[in-house]
């Protein structure tokens, strides 16, 4: 039996180009289980897609499931006839078709159960439609009845397995070998096999390869840019949702009026790339240039029909942006503070000038110099001008591009353009120190608040993004060298304050890759101070490859473990008449030698210095652990060992926990 | 190229072949077409219903004194209600813009996701934002609920930008340059409505006087409302009366709101407020419907 191709396209009307990518790792996902689950072997050759239709190919399907035998074990032989009889029946199976096994208590009657492996065309055939069903979407609808849900109607179902279609129905439709091109350019109803199905689209104007599409794109914008020195601004995310947003994408350049060059470039680029979709153009030098380009859903525009219609579009916008410009400078960002009054921030946490209130009160605390304060002040003016109720998105930069016209120093403007960053992971905090306090105070005031009123995030509910906020605080924190407190910061609230310990590990962690024991060791010797978190983070990372140090963390552990089993817990000082000659002696020695010296560096902040002379006292401790019994019989002696050995774990547990490092050793 | 006016003729014809019933425009002031009895009322219940309609829509806060060549404080929507959806009905939508005589292979259109919400109306929908050439032409929504009901037929709302389109189709640059007749311009018939209502949607309207008929129109509505559980012929309940309340009800929020006069706070209590009225609307609207079937 010749194993076979299969294919699979769900034709759907068009799907956000955003969810796409999503969706075809669900299908894979779900094809490989169900491959794997009905053994049928095989494997997906690719999932792709355009905004019409999901697809999946698999090869190397065997075309029956294997045949499978199984032994139910019954009673024993010696319990005779009867109860043979009787587990026949239970079986529905006749006497005679018993057998009799061998195991270690004796023989047993057994029937040897046959299972004859199942066609591929019919397990898939009952598989598919709950396959399909069960790809998870963000947001979905019923079209037909309300418990078939997916993210657009399904219009029709191409399956085939080798030159069979696999027969199943889903929201009303029939599977079969009938694909559909282009919506304006290829054929509604095209007869498809698993051999011709992709030329078959490409010749009705569909091109079911994301990266073929991807790769025309980026090739025609070469060309169209050739010889012009000009290029596209980098946008990786924008090529995507236009690679999902057509079936047979072909670029365009298109230009604007140089005129409205004097606009904002932000507000420019926004208009461009959020409500149109277009990239934008910049010269050598990163300049804005008076080009864009669109990405059609079609061949080609041959008498500049789609061009013109574009420029058009382009020019009543860019009109628009104008007309917000030249109202908004007609009152200064200074004279709407008082208007702020009418915006809300949260109901129960008041208006916007409240919140701008408390921020410059904390901008002061933080000790922010008079521009940050004056930020502040101004930073959620723009909330009230008519350029950011049209382009929410630019909220912040729109303020500090007025403040700028408005002439404001740049300290001011700087730190109002950028107090809403960092936005994500990715992206960098404030540039400047006013700009950052400006940042922290606009962040932590809507988290304090938030937590003071319950509104806690949980799962994915988080509608005050503040997560985000929290993240953007531990950014700025770090990589601003802000050594403020956090228990301060979290304003005396517990819950903000472990809040706040989820985000820094998950920063330490995720977003800058220290080893999660690492973390866990420095956390655990205290976070107050994230700046100093981050240098003993970096002390552990460059101390840990040398000799000494995993094995020290391994006794570190091991000494922990037996002061929790001696249950001890410190407060006497080590005496050392009681010390026995030889390692113990020596390890006190050694130990009270360094004592001083790393707390001075540790004092210094030099804790890679500190680490590296703690890990000095490695064949010390192994010494010590290999010659002295802690357990020593007489109690004066062994309560002394506890205490030395508490001692050594205090005094050098201050930069990082060692016990929390995982090494080879450590279970030994 | 066509005028304004033959581009209504056009659609109406064309979705008139299609079995729509052709209505006129709603007799009341409405944001969008989506108010109108005939799309917020006819969705709800099993019954099948297809239905055209021209209706001006008018959203004060868009106003611009008739100087702004893309934003009117009135404009056109065609809105087309086919309940249920047809299997094809992206493509009857489509076979409507090559009747209005635009060459589709010529031409870059592109379905993007865009969701649309009521809020006052407490209905919502999945859908698309049809482009052209760059252009928004129209709003393709599968309804999904209305009036916080979930809907029995999912119908499928075309709402046709009007003046966008005839734009794109005379290319022109400004609304008011499109030809409405032969020998009369959009800005000749519209001009002095935009400059008008412009003025006294932003700065004549009296916010008090406005208040006080928000709440007369909703007192109105909720005492018909109150009235609907022990009326004896249900049959004959003005349920009707009630919604063009609400619709009242509506419009002056967005008057109040162009004013200036509600803050976001009081915004959401308001939208709540009309909400609840149009809710209440929809409910009693199912029960008789549900009673006429019986």
């Amino acid at each position: 039996m010749r194993p076979q191709r299969f294919l699979l396209e769900i034709g759907t009307e068009e799907i956000p180009a955003w969810m796409i990518p999503g969706a075809l790792e669900q299908l894979r996902t779900l094809f490989e289980q169900l491959l794997s689950a009905s053994s049928l072997g095989g494997s997906v050759t690719y999932a792709d897609a355009t905004p019409r239709r999901l697809v999946l190919r698999a090869d190397g399907l065997a075309p029956r499931q294997p045949d499978t035998e199984e032994t139910i074990t019954g009673p024993p032989k010696a319990a005779g006839e009867q109860a043979a009889a009787g587990f026949a029946r239970k079986l529905g199976v006749a006497v005679s078709d018993l057998v009799t096994v061998q195991a270690p208590k004796g023989e047993y009657f057994a029937y040897r159960r046959r299972t004859e492996g199942r066609p591929a065309l019919e397990i898939l055939a009952r598989e598919l439609p709950g396959l399909i069903w069960k790809i998870s979407w963000p947001k979905t609808m019923y079209w037909r009845q309300e418990r078939e849900r997916f993210i657009r109607p399904i219009r029709w179902v191409v399956a085939l397995l080798g030159s069979k279609v696999v027969p199943f129905e889903i929201a009303g439709v029939a599977s079969g070998n009938v694909t559909a091109g282009h919506r304006q350019l290829g054929r509604k109803k095209i007869r498809v096999t698993a051999g011709n199905y992709e030329e078959r689209l490409r010749t009705n104007y569909v091109l079911v390869s994301s990266a073929e599409r991807e790769n025309k794109i980026r090739a025609e914008i070469e060309s169209l840019l050739a010889g012009t020195g000009l290029r596209v601004k980098p946008d990786p995310a924008l090529l995507q949702t236009l690679v999902y947003l057509t079936e047979y994408p072909t670029a365009l350049l298109g230009q604007f009026d140089p005129r409205y060059l004097s606009l904002p470039h932000e507000v420019l680029v926004t208009v461009m790339r959020h409500h149109q979709k277009y990239l934008s153009v910049e010269d050598a030098e990163g300049r804005l240039a008076p080009y864009f380009v669109a990405v059609m859903n079609t061949t080609g525009d041959p008498e500049g029909l789609v061009k013109a219609g574009n420029e058009r579009v382009l020019r009543a916008r860019f009109n628009d942006a104008r007309f917000f410009w030249e109202t908004d400078q007609k009152k200064k960002l200074a004279d709407r503070v008082e208007d702020l009054r009418h915006v809300t921030f949260q109901a129960e946490l008041g208006s916007y000038l409240d919140k701008t209130r408390r921020m410059v009160e904390l901008v002061r605390e933080l000790g922010g110099n008079e521009h940050a304060q004056r930020a502040a002040l101004l930073a959620k003016c723009d909330l009230t001008t008519e350029m950011v109720k049209e382009f929410t998105e630019l909220q912040g930069v729109i303020g500090g591009l007025y403040a700028r016209e408005q002439g404001e120093p740049e300290p001011v403007w700087r730190a109002i353009y950028e107090h809403y960053k960092p936005e994500s992971m990715e992206d960098a905090i404030p540039s400047t120190p006013e700009g950052r306090l400006v940042a922290l105070a606009d962040k932590l005031d809507t988290l304090r608040g938030c937590f003071r009123l319950g509104l806690i995030p949980s799962g994915s509910r988080d509608p005050f993004a503040l997560r985000r906020a929290a993240q953007g605080v531990v950014k700025i924190l770090v990589e601003g060298k802000l050594s403020f407190r956090i228990t301060e910061l979290t304003g005396g609230l517990p819950e903000l304050r472990e809040f706040f310990l989820e985000r820094v590990r998950y920063y330490f962690r995720d977003v800058r890759g220290f080893r999660y024991d690492e973390v866990n060791a420095v956390l655990a010797a205290g976070w107050d101070d994230l700046p100093d978190v981050e240098s003993r983070l970096e002390a552990i990372q460059a101390v840990r490859p040398t000799a000494n140090f995993e094995p020290l963390a391994a006794s570190f552990k091991r000494i922990r473990n037996i002061l929790r089993q001696a249950e001890y817990t410190g407060g006497a000082a080590v005496e050392p008449a009681l010390l026995e000659p030889g390692p113990e002696a020596e390890l006190y020695q050694a130990f009270d030698g360094l004592r001083s010296e790393v707390e001075a560096r540790r004092r210094e902040k030099q804790y890679r210095a500190a680490l590296e002379k703690i890990a000095s006292l490695r064949p010390r401790v192994d010494l010590f652990f290999d010659k002295v019994l802690v357990n020593a019989p007489d109690q004066g002696v062994r309560r002394n060992r506890l205490a030395l050995l508490h001692g050594l774990l205090e005094e050098f547990s201050t930069i990082a926990d060692f016990s929390e490092i995982v090494t080879e050793t450590t279970n030994s | 190229m066509g005028s304004f006016q033959d581009l209504l003729f056009q659609l109406k014809r064309y979705w008139a072949d299609r079995g729509c019933v052709i209505q006129e425009p709603y007799d009341l002031e409405v944001g969008a077409g989506t108010m109108c009895p005939e799309t917020f009322l006819r969705v709800l219940g099993p019954k099948p219903y297809r239905v055209a309609y021209v209706q001006p829509s008018r959203r004060p806060a868009d106003g611009r004194y008739g100087e702004n060549p893309n934003r009117l404080y009135k404009h056109w929507q065609l809105q087309v209600i086919l309940k249920p959806a047809p299997d094809d009905v992206v493509d009857q939508y489509l076979e409507s813009l090559e009747a209005i005589g635009i060459d589709l292979r010529k031409h870059d259109l592109k379905l993007e996701e865009d969701n649309w919400e009521s809020p006052t109306l407490g209905a919502w929908g999945i859908g698309w934002q049809v482009m052209l050439d760059g252009l928004e032409i129209t709003q393709f929504t599968y309804f999904q609920q209305c009036g916080g009901v979930d809907l029995e037929l999912v119908p499928a709302e075309l709402t046709y930008g009007l003046e966008r389109l005839a734009a794109f189709l005379q290319g022109t640059e400004s609304v008011y340059d499109i030809r409405w007749s032969p020998a009369v311009t959009y800005g000749d018939v519209r001009l002095a409505d935009e400059i008008q209502f412009s003025v006294y949607n932003f700065e004549l309207a009296d916010v008090p006087t406005l208040w006080q008929l928000f709440e007369l129109h909703e007192k109105e509505c909720r005492r018909l409302l109150d009235g609907y559980p022990n009326y004896p012929d249900k049959q004959r309940f003005p349920v009707l009366a009630a919604y063009d309340h609400v619709l009242k009800c509506s419009h002056l929020f967005n008057l109040l709101d162009s004013r200036g006069a509600i803050s976001v706070t009081e915004r959401v209590a308001v939208i709540g407020r009309v909400r609840r009225l149009a809710v209440g609307v929809a409910e009693a609207w199912l029960d008789q419907q549900g009673r006429e079937a019986a």
